[in-house]
């Protein structure tokens, strides 16, 4: 009954959602809300290799949720807020077109509460 | 808003989703297992309507709702009752399709309801079978999104930027 109304949102947020969806990826935001980290950073608390760091940061940027530069042979990891934020908007809608289902149920239960008096036909 | 929806995730495989409704609880069982009242209020996003709705509201017994929304898209939802108390509980495997895209595995919902003095508390459980799953239902329920043609979340989204 959750996932009924999953399926629509844009290209950009199937991206943001994606890159949400494995656990590595949330450490690594967690990591980057609090500051720049490079990628040694953030691959050493995940018990990661470079490469395999390297990827899940790929998927981040992808989704635009976290900018990398190189400066020398560092990777500089900062995290970009505007995807999150606009992530967040998508999930109010989510939760909005539940509450309307539940506003029309609030409808049907007053017009059921009204008829409840009557004998049944 | 007293009768704030609210959405939480107690353990990793559960989404759990809570709702005061102000009638008596044999009322809400009756809106949430009788079809032609399901389908008076159990619609999709805006756009959509529910097309099917068959119930066998027993233990063992089968359901099948389907919805059909803008530009031909389609998605339904079936599973079996496992337990059924009316008027307080209902436990049921749930499994939803997108077109031609299943999701993978059943998830179990569980449904309570609560009285309290004439008002009642819906509590809506959803078990998924991993933790991926669960996290996973948004972002791969999103993939085929495209094809839908609902769009008007893009619309706000960019009116926001």
């Amino acid at each position: 009954m959750l996932n009924l109304m999953v399926k629509y949102a844009s290209p950009s947020l199937d991206r943001v959602f994606h890159a949400l969806a494995h656990p590595a990826r949330r450490a690594m935001l967690r990591r980057l809300a609090d500051g720049e980290h490079n990628l040694s950073e953030l691959a050493a608390p995940l018990r990661m290799s470079f490469p395999a760091a390297s990827k899940h940061v790929r998927v981040l940027e992808q989704a635009r949720l976290v900018r990398r530069r190189v400066v020398g042979r560092t990777h500089v990891c900062r995290i970009e807020g505007k995807p999150l934020a606009q992530a967040n908007q998508w999930l109010e809608k989510y939760l909005a077109i539940w509450e309307a289902n539940f506003q029309r149920l609030d409808s049907l239960l007053d017009e059921l509460k009204a008829n409840s008096g009557r004998p049944e036909p | 808003m007293k009768n704030t929806l609210k959405v939480t995730t107690p353990t990793d495989r559960e989404i759990v989703v809570t709702r005061i409704f102000e009638a008596p609880r044999p009322l809400v069982w009756e809106a949430m297992v009788k079809p032609e009242l399901l389908k008076r209020w159990l619609f999709g996003p805006e756009g959509w309507t529910m097309t099917i709705c068959d119930e066998d509201v027993r233990v063992g017994g089968a359901f099948h709702w389907a919805w059909s929304g803008p530009e031909g898209a389609a998605m339904s939802m079936r599973g079996v009752y496992r337990e059924v108390v009316p008027p307080q509980r209902i436990v049921r495997t749930e499994s939803f399709e997108f077109g031609c895209d299943s999701q993978a595995g059943e998830q179990l919902a569980t449904i309570v309801l609560t009285e309290q003095a004439g008002r009642t508390l819906l509590t809506l459980t959803v078990l998924y079978p991993s933790k991926e799953a669960r996290d996973g239902t948004i972002a791969s329920g999103m993939e085929h999104g495209l094809n839908a043609g609902y769009d008007r979340l893009e619309e706000i989204l960019d009116a926001k930027a």
